[in-house]
Order: structure tokens, then sequence, then C-alpha cells
């Protein structure tokens, strides 16, 4: 292996993610996907295109879905970062988790977490979104398996629906 | 609206969600890109920046002198072709000599990091005299053309030429013979999940281990045993959650050879993991296809004689090449009664990356042609579409002149039932102004009863352990890639068993544990694989019935297993649960290990004629649907607003699992129909991103009303046929059958994207200008 050149710039990232404060060196080049993918381990966020096009990557900072994928990891100092791997709680699907999977609005699964996180976004601001309104916050979200059917009708029976008890 | 169209048994069928979905919606699932790589290099392939040209200078002494890099391999390390046909594998993993389309593989560097790789990318020399390109079916046709391939003159991979029953005859006994062209764009499979390979070699044991996204493991293990020159048991391949497929991963692709070699190079464990835009370059989908079909029929809409052209613009290299031109014209077959029926098929080399297998593989375009003609011809002679395809269905079971067995066939229900669903018959003909309805049928196999790589083995193996635990878990080498595949088997043995779901567990697609399997391409799964484990499930539960039979003193032909208890007639005096069964026999056999096997018998394996296999199959699936659109004169904008579908899968083993399959070849459909295209600038591929490529989103998503026909196909698992693939090639046809309706305009190109309807309004606004100009001179 050789050594890291002496250029390296690394400052420090420190950041509230899924819940927990930690802080990592990172450059100020890293994107926010690599960061949560690479040095996170969560890998739960994916990369479906050459950024910014497809929404697999999708995540939530401050409560807001953005694509981690043109988003650079430093520009999340100090803010809440959400993945997918946060929903769950203690064995428990979330209330999005449980209709994509009760409604089959995951074929594949690999756009899943950025759709779930997405519609997260959208329920959390609106609880009782119209159809619509729920395409609307998922047009930047592409699916090639279900024709999108089944996830409009996931989101829909997410709605109002209580946390899995 | 689907649940209730399914006509279930007593008590109602589940509708079970993915046996992997939790894992797949908590974000735990693991693709490839997500394993654990943390002492892995990173893969780099430089790639060819000309489409056609012989290699002067390939120099890696920089690249390989820069700190940090591991290994370097080019065409050097590997003078082995791949492919699919033994007949015509003509690719190398990475280009020797010759290079024939933009992007091809040429060298690639393992490196400590990816910025490392990347510049000793830009370290390597490569020369290269370029040759003259090709970039359609005709330059590359044109008798002074280069040849890519020394041993395919004229740039003909392969010809096809089939007549069937007597074709003049026909012409001269139709009221009405209309002759047409069509021309459909390449498309892409445009899988979400990039293409990504993970490869370890141990030098120490001589081992290769590689996880990929291969749909097809067991061929992936023979390619790379072949071009890496190691013995097969020294390697393993494991499919791990893989992000679709469509048919992109179903042929052994460049990339994953490649990683194999740079791992052995490098003495460790490489990944590969493509951007989107070498994913899209890798190709292997829908190729560019022109079309001229000539169909006869009588007054009464009874089809007399059918002649088709294809010409399939297929790239560089062979690949699925051969199948995909035999497919254009053997699935002509097999949906209607055509007394005659004659084939021409090309396929063409070009200088642009290799087509390949993509969803309704060879079936899609001359389906698309066939239905459009069919609905031209309908309006000629006064008949309504319904009535045309009413007047000229098969009665099964039947063979076909090409020798395809059909041994179900729903497709008059499948009319019926979107007929009624659409209102069709209130509906046609009283549309308001730019919005139409269209309607279109389509069919597909239940997998090839012919194997590609064909050995005389059956056509799955399924192994099944029971074991102290109780729980029964099912060996498949069978690929799950999101259709569900794992979870169709987990059902079928659970309800052949009759025990619960949660007992089952299925492990998939691992060549050093599972039984080899050809793998997840035309749609042969559920028929297939599915019928193997009901095999492999009644042996097990004739062995369990056997114990239970001497512990409750019984005949075992008197006891049967009920919701997991084993119990003799009714079963109201003795009953024996399902554990201490398992319990009693285990103390006879030890662990359980049971096999089960399908095997396609001969006479379902096509006609003697050449390239005859394919096409046949043990089950059609059938399926019929109605498009309703929204056409704005002023911008060309074709919008759906609704699709009904009816399939025929047979019988629906899970019906959720069908409806999902069945909405996305529908939509898959729809995105060729309406926006989908491939576009090469000089060979450079303009589409290559998920914006160029245009699929649709969610905001052009419409609605689309499944309907499930269960015809219970005599040979199916519990009667099932495919359902993933069959629906899909009815769409487009049917969207340009409802433009037609819509605004009067029969589109010859696909996809109909709005400048191609704009030109179309427009010359035909200025063929009126003319047409009047002319009267008023005159």
């Amino acid at each position: 292996m050789h050594a890291p050149g002496p250029e390296s710039k690394k400052r420090l990232l420190r950041l509230r993610l899924n819940g927990r404060w930690r802080e990592d060196a990172v450059l100020e080049t890293d994107l926010l996907v690599d960061y949560l993918r690479e040095v996170a381990r969560l890998t739960g966020t994916k990369t479906g295109c050459d950024g910014g096009e497809c929404g697999a990557c999708t995540v939530l900072v401050d409560g807001e879905a953005v694509p981690s994928c043109i988003t650079l990891a430093v520009r999340c100092g100090g803010r809440s970062v959400e993945t997918i791997e946060s929903l769950a709680t203690q064995g428990r699907l979330s209330r999005l988790q449980r209709a994509f999977h009760e409604k089959l609005g995951a074929q594949c699964g690999f756009c899943t977490p950025g759709m779930i996180m997405a519609a997260e976004a959208l329920l959390r601001r609106n609880p009782a979104p119209a159809e619509d309104e729920i395409r609307a916050a998922l047009s930047g979200n592409l699916c090639r398996c279900t024709g999108y059917v089944k996830i409009i009708e996931s989101v829909q029976a997410a709605m109002g629906a209580a946390h899995d008890r | 609206m689907t649940a209730d169209a399914v006509i279930g048994r007593k008590p109602p069928r589940r509708r079970v969600p993915l046996i992997d979905g939790i894992e797949k919606v908590i974000g735990r699932a693991r693709y490839t890109a997500d394993l654990d790589h943390a002492d892995a290099l990173v893969g780099r392939i430089l790639r060819s920046p000309v489409s056609h040209g012989d290699i002067l200078t390939l120099d890696v002494s920089r690249a390989r002198a820069l700190e940090g890099v591991v290994a370097v391999v080019t065409g050097d390390d590997c003078d082995h072709t791949f492919g699919v046909l033994p007949i015509a594998m003509n690719e190398y993993p990475l280009a020797r000599g010759r290079v024939r389309y933009r992007g091809e593989p040429v060298a690639a560097i393992a490196a400590v990091d990816a910025e490392t790789a990347e510049r000793a990318l830009g370290l390597i020399e490569l020369k290269i005299r370029e040759l003259q390109a090709y970039y359609t079916s005709d330059a590359a046709r044109a008798e002074d053309a280069v040849l890519l391939h020394d041993n395919k003159p004229g740039n003909v991979e392969r010809e096809v030429h089939h007549q069937f029953g007597d074709i003049d005859l026909g012409f001269a006994a139709a009221d009405l013979v209309r002759e047409e062209t069509f021309c459909c764009a390449e498309v892409n499979h445009a899988q979400i999940e990039p293409h990504a390979s993970l490869a370890e070699f141990d030098p120490l044991a001589g081992r290769l281990t590689v996880q990929t996204v291969s749909q097809v493991g067991y061929y992936l293990h023979l390619m790379l045993a072949r071009c890496l020159d190691m013995e097969p048991s020294q390697i393993r391949v494991i499919k791990p959650f893989i992000g679709g497929g469509f048919g992109a991963r179903v042929e052994t692709l460049n990339f994953e050879i490649v990683t194999a070699l740079l791992a052995r190079a490098a003495a460790g464990k490489v990944l590969m993991v493509l951007s989107r835009e070498e994913t899209f370059i890798t190709h292997r989908a829908r190729p560019h296809t022109d079309i001229r079909l000539k169909l006869g029929m009588n007054k009464k809409g009874r089809l007399t004689a059918c002649e088709l052209q294809v010409v399939q613009r297929g790239g560089a290299y062979a690949g699925y090449g051969i199948i995909t031109i035999l497919y254009a014209g053997s699935l002509l077959h097999g949906i209607y009664d055509i007394p005659a029926v004659k084939y021409d098929g090309y396929r063409i080399y070009a200088n642009l990356p290799p087509c390949g297998a993509m969803r309704g593989h060879g079936s899609v375009d001359t389906r698309h042609a066939f239905e459009c003609l069919v609905d031209r011809m309908a309006r000629e002679l006064e008949l309504d579409p319904f009535v045309v395809r009413r007047a000229n269905l098969l009665a099964s079971p039947t063979r076909t002149m090409n020798d395809l067995m059909i041994n179900s066939y729903g497709l008059a229900e499948c009319l019926d039932r979107v007929e009624l669903a659409s209102k069709w018959k209130e509906r046609i003909g009283r549309m308001p102004p730019g919005k139409g309805l269209g309607m279109a049928c389509s069919h597909y196999v239940s997998g090839a009863a012919k194997p590609i790589h064909f050995t005389g083995e059956p056509h799955a193996v399924v192994n099944l352990k029971l074991d102290f635990d109780g729980g029964v878990t099912a060996l498949t080498g069978a690929a799950d890639i999101g259709q569900g595949s794992s979870t169709m088997l987990a059902i079928a043995v659970a309800e052949t068993l009759d025990i619960s779901l949660e007992r089952v567990r299925v492990i998939s697609a691992d060549t050093a544990i599972t039984p080899k399997d050809n793998g997840a391409y035309s749609s042969r799964i559920t028929f297939m694989v599915g019928n193997a484990a009901i095999d492999a499930a009644r042996k097990l539960k004739a062995l369990l019935v056997a114990t239970a039979a001497r512990k409750l003193e019984a005949r075992p032909e008197d006891v049967d297993c009920v919701n997991e208890t084993f119990c003799v007639g009714s079963g109201n005096q003795s009953a024996l649960p399902f554990a201490d069964v398992v319990a009693a026999a285990l103390i006879d056999e030890g662990a359980i290990s049971i096999k089960g096997t399908f095997t396609c018998p001969p006479e379902s394996q096509g006609g003697k004629h050449r390239g005859g296999a394919v096409g046949a199959t043990m089950g059609f699936s059938y399926a019929a649907q109605v498009v309703e659109v929204d056409v704005d004169e002023t911008t060309g904008q074709v919008k759906v607003e609704k699709v009904w579908v009816a399939l025929d899968c047979g019988h629906a083993i899970n019906p959720l699992a069908v409806e999902g399959q069945i909405q996305g070849s529908v939509w898959m459909g729809m995105g060729q129909a309406l926006s989908e295209e491939t576009r090469y600038l000089d060979g450079l591929p303009a589409h290559a991103s998920m914006l160029e490529y245009r699929m649709p989103t969610i905001m052009d998503s419409p609605p689309i009303e499944t309907h499930i026909v269960e015809t219970h196909d005599p040979y199916g698992p519990l009667g099932a046929k495919e359902a993933s693939e069959g629906a899909l090639a009815g769409f487009p046809p049917a969207l340009i059958n409802a433009v037609a309706n819509a605004i009067g305009i029969d589109l010859k190109e696909l996809p109909a994207t709005p400048d191609r309807v704009m030109d179309a309004l427009i010359q035909r606004r200025r063929q009126a200008r003319l047409a009047h100009t002319l009267k008023a001179a005159s």
C-alpha cells in the first residue's frame, strides 16, 4: 500500500447520523453517499447513476429528502442525517417499510431505500398526500421493476398507518 | 381490482410478500457493491476511444510503474473468447488486436484506490489505426464494407429463412393484402443497479471466488474457467442480491471476466463497479430493428398469409444474436392460427456495443409490427380489432406449423376480460378528440424447452434438505434477481408439503452449494425450477408419510399431511405433528437430502429445421391489453391515461407477485413505446445516463389494471406458466393503435416521441394542403 500523500487535507466532520453524533475525518470533496457507504458502512443507501439522476441515494438531511450523491459530506456538519437503516427501530418496521414489503412496492429492492426515504420526507410534512402529491414527491426516484403502481399503493397504505406494533 | 379478478381455490390463495422483502426495505440486502470490500483493490477499465480500428500500440509500462497499482491486464492476458453459443463466441474480455466499438475494454487496472486506478488509466499509451466504422445495418451490409469478423461476409452474423405453409396460396386467398415497414429503436434494460463484480483469487489454494450481478451464475462459472484456463472445480460464483436484470446479465459480461483476471494478477481481491455510462456501454439489450411485414386477410378478418423480414443491428459481437434473430421469426407462431408464414431474418454486425437478450427476447419488435398491421387492415375492412383477433385464435392443445407445443391457451379469455374492463364496446368510436383506445395481444415462452447451452441434463434440479431443526431448506441455482423466484420456490415447496411457508428457507445461486441451474432467462424459473421443486417436495412428502404411517400403524396411502399434521383419513383419531414425524424419519435416515428434477421431453423441444429449437417451450403465456391515450396535437406529446391488461399465466402461484410482474412488463413496454431509445453519435453513446435514456418516471406512469386468467396448464407447476414477459410486447402496438385511433396517424417508428408525432402531423398537414392546392388548380 502506498502512503497517503502529504497533501491530504481531511477535516473533521461532526454530524448526527441516524440519531447518534459522530465525528469522522473526510475530504472536502467527499460525497455524502461515499461517506455513508464507505466510512459509516451504511450500505442501504445506493448509487444507481453517475450523479443526481436516479434517486437511489436519497437520504434525509434535517428531515428533507436529498440525493446524497450530489451532496458534499462536509455540508452536513452539525446537521442530522437519516438513512434507511434508521427507520426500523427495536425490530419494528416503519409504516412505509411494512407497506413496501406487504404491497410489493419493492421487487429487486435497489431503488427501495431511496424511494422509502423520499416517501418518508413526504409523509412527515404531509401525512395524507393526494396521489398527485405522492407522484410529485417521488418523481426524482426511478424504479425499473414495478411500473410504480405498487409503489403508489405502498405509500397510500402507509398513510396514517401507525408504526408496526 | 386484481385480487378479486383471480378465480381462487378455497381457501383463497395467499398474496405472499417476497421472502427476502424485509431485507430490502430495511436496507440490509447486500448487492455486489455493498459486499465487504475493505481489503479489496479498486478495478478500472480503459476503453477504446474509437469505434473500429487496429491496435498499434498498447503500452502499460508507465501505469504498471505507478505507486499503488497492483495489477494491469490487457488482451495479452487472455487469448480465449467468450460468448453464448459455442459456435459463436467471438468476443475477448479485453480487445486483442482490433477494437470494434467505442467503449470496448482494452486494458484494466487494479489499484489501492480509485484515484490511483484512474490516474494509471491515463498513463496507458494506446494507439489505434482507425478503420471505417458502421453504425447502421445498411452501412454494414454495403458491398465494400470492411468486415468486423473475417468469417462473416457482408457483416451478416446470421441469416434465417423459414417458410411454413403455402405462402402464395395464402396471399391469393386474401381479400386484402397490405405491406408496411416498421422501425423500432434500440432500447436498454436500464436496471437501476449499475454493473458490479467482486472477485477474489486465493493464490495459496489456487481458487477463485466471484460475487457478481449475473442472472446465470453457472454459465459465468464456465466462461471464467475457459478464459482463465482454470479447472472449473477451483471456481465459485455467488449471486448476492441483484438490482434487476431484464436480460442484461443473462450472458457473461466482459467486465466480470476482466475483474477475475485482475484478481488473479493481483493475487487478491478486486471490486469493479461500473459507472452508469459504462453500464449502458456494456449494453446486450434489444437491437435496432427494421421490419417489413406483409399480411393477407379475408373479409372476416381471418389471416391467410404472413411474410416477415427482420433486420437487426446486432452490434459488434455475437452474444445472443443468433437466438434473437431466430426468436423474431419463430414467435410469429404460437399465438394465432396463420395458414402460411414466411420469415427472413438478418442479424448484422455493426460498430456499436453488442446487443443481447432483453425482456420479451426477440419477440417484441416482431409483435409490434404484426399487431399494428393487423389493426390497420381491420380498420380498412371495417372490422373491430377484437373481432379480428378472435377470428384467428388457436385451439389448444395443438402444435404450430413450426412445431411448437401449445398446451394451454387463454387468449380468448384475456380478450374478453380487457374488452369488458375497458368498456371497449361502449367507448370505441366515441372517444373525444385527441383521445384514443388501442389494443394488442402478445405471448411468451415459459423457458426454452431446449436450453441454449445444451448438455442433455435435466432442465432443472432442486435439492431439499430436512434436518434436526425441522426446517426445509431448498437449494437452487436459480437466480432471484428481484422477480421473486425464491418466493415462488418456497411457496411451491410449502404447498406441496402442506407446511407453513416460514418453515422453508431458500438458498439460491452459489455454484459451490446449489445445484446447477440454467439461470434466470426466458422466464424459465417458475415453470422448470418450480416443477423440480414440486418433484423434490413430493418425494420428501412420500418419505415422511411412510414414516408417519409406520408410527400410526396405517397404510401410507391412507396417511396425508394437512397443515403440518400427519393423519389417517380425516385425522380425527390419530395424528402426528410434523416435528415428531421429522424426528422419527431422521432416526432412519439421518439428515434428509432429496433431489427433484424437471426435464422438457424431446417432443417439446421444437422442430427439426435449422434453428427450430428456438421458441419451443412447454407453456406459452398469453396477454391482451387495451391502452387509452391522450395525444396533444400542438406538442406531439402522447400521454397514457390507463392500461387494462389480462395475462394467462396458467395459475398464479402468488397473485401478488404475478400482478407485480405484469405491471412491470407492461410498463417496460410503455417505455419502449413512448420514450426510450439509445442513440449514438459516431459510435459515442448519447443516451448513457438516466436523464438522457428516457424511461418513464412516476409522473408518466398510468394506472395498470391487471387481470389474471388461469388456464391451469397441464405441465406447469400447480398449473402455472410464466408471468414476467408475456404482456410486454403488446404494449407498443396497443399504444400505436391508440394513437391512430386518437389522431388518425399510423406511426411507423418506435418510440412515439413528440418529435416523431409532430413530424407525422406536419407531414399530414402538408399533404392535405398539397391536395387542396392541386384540387384548386385543377
